[in-house]
């Protein structure tokens, strides 16, 4: 429960965190640690460098404006939930926060670390899929943007380079008046969850839906949006049948079976908990059911 | 290999050394210090009896490397401590059974430090949730519970019955 030998950086800039992760040889990057540590404890993880991001300045803060919510990836999520401007701003992700791990390792965790780590389980990748969230990411080739969609790249796997970081995560506001709702099962309070669901909904001054998102977790290798149940929603009125139907997509994703739960048991709980997901988002925005 | 300089505060006493970067801040309290009130239970981040404060957070220490606290203010069980007697939260563990093989009980004072320092009257519910990453596997949760809402109760009268 030690784990192997390795190097340790701490850098306190960018430019010199990207030099250390593209100069040096099987080097990983450690943000909050929360996943990291416990991997190497056990030693599924080996590494010979670990770079800590901890003392990077830049990759701190929360910041609005220009129509999105800017995070730091070194933010941590204690933070995140404490923070006013996401509870204004993104309600979705302050709700969400409450369900991450327990309050010990939101005090480490950070946004980027879930990110990178990818667990198919977590719940701020979701919250990112829902909100169609954009990931900066650095290296010493410069900057570039990701948007959520083309980050995963299947089971705890992402389209980061090995000598890239996570910068920054913007998540794009909606407008003042929508809702959300967030709905897991977890079997126990702070463990992961077998199956969740995350949805935001846009409704205009008639009851006609204008946008809407569905984004689930712990059904597939990595968050998936329901894209048939936001088709099903946008342009219509909301009622309890519309949102029973909508949530029926759910039965077009194939979860994964392990010692926890079977496909088919995340598959329903997916229905169900996207149903409440949206039932709540419908409230909020205004809507009586 | 990797061995590195760091300084860390641990219960208001500057402490220098060198150690290998992968020490855990655990180990660190344990054999450089020999502050073993933090103890270790599944070094995997899921018991929360390795819990201390750091920089005023509870934190598990057996997932934070000792090099990661350098420059940090660290609390451990025995800085919770007076120097005479036991403190205000300590001493309701003991009245109102809130342990028994004690093993689970410095993780436990710890993230309950934190609860009741950021919020004086926590309702059971919010006790439990902070709790949730604290495991006590002689299972006394209605003890350690019951013991928090008390000392939250009794903090509130010494401060002046707000």
């Amino acid at each position: 429960m030690k784990p192997a030998p390795f190097d340790y950086h701490a850098p306190r800039q960018l430019n010199e965190a990207a030099e250390l992760l593209a100069t040096l040889p099987n080097a990983k990057i450690l943000a909050g640690g929360q996943s990291l540590v416990p991997m190497m404890n056990f030693r599924y993880v080996i590494v010979d460098h670990l770079v800590d991001l901890g003392g990077v300045e830049d990759l701190r803060g929360i910041a609005v404006g220009e129509g999105r919510l800017r995070i730091g990836a070194m933010v941590r999520q204690r933070d995140l939930e404490l923070s006013p401007d996401v509870a204004q701003h993104c309600p979705l992700l302050a709700e969400a926060l409450r369900h991450v791990g327990h309050r010990q390792t939101r005090n480490r965790g950070t946004i980027g670390g879930s990110l990178a780590h990818a667990d198919p389980a977590a719940e701020l990748p979701a919250i990112c899929a829902a909100y169609d969230a954009v990931v900066h990411v650095a290296s010493v080739r410069g900057i570039r943007p990701v948007p959520f969609r083309e980050f995963s790249a299947g089971f705890m796997a992402t389209v980061l380079a090995p000598d890239e970081m996570i910068t920054t995560i913007d998540l794009p506001l909606w407008p003042e008046g929508s809702g959300h709702g967030f709905h897991e099962f977890a079997r126990r309070q702070g463990d992961f969850a077998l199956a969740g669901a995350a949805a935001l909904l846009d409704v205009d001054a008639t009851g006609i839906v204008r946008r809407a998102a569905l984004a689930l977790f712990g059904v597939a290798e990595q968050p998936v949006r329901l894209d048939a149940a936001e088709a099903a929603l946008t342009g219509k009125p909301l009622d309890l049948t519309s949102i029973q139907t909508a949530a029926a997509a759910a039965w077009l994703i194939e979860p994964i079976s392990d010692i926890h739960a079977s496909g088919e048991y995340r598959r329903h709980l997916a229905q169900v908990l996207s149903a409440r997901a949206l039932t709540d988002a419908a409230r909020r925005s205004g809507v009586e059911l | 290999m990797g061995k590195q300089a760091t300084r860390i505060s641990v219960n208001g006493k500057s402490h220098a050394r060198v150690v290998d970067a992968r020490l855990t801040l655990a180990d660190f309290l344990r054999h450089e210090l020999g502050l073993t009130g933090t103890h270790l239970g599944c070094e995997h981040g899921v018991c929360g009896a390795c819990t201390v404060l750091v920089d005023g957070r509870a934190a598990r220490s057996c997932l934070m490397f000792a090099v990661q606290a350098n420059g940090c203010e660290v609390t451990t069980v025995e800085g919770l401590t007076p120097d005479d007697g036991l403190s205000v939260l300590q001493q309701a563990f003991i009245d109102n059974h809130g342990l028994q093989c004690g093993f689970c009980t410095p993780g436990m004072l710890i993230t309950l430090t934190e609860l009741l320092r950021d919020n004086a009257d926590p309702s059971e519910q919010e006790v439990r949730e902070a709790l949730s990453g604290n495991l006590c596997r002689c299972t006394g949760y209605a003890g350690i519970v019951a013991a928090a809402l008390d000392a939250a109760q009794r903090l509130r009268d010494l401060s002046g019955n707000s």
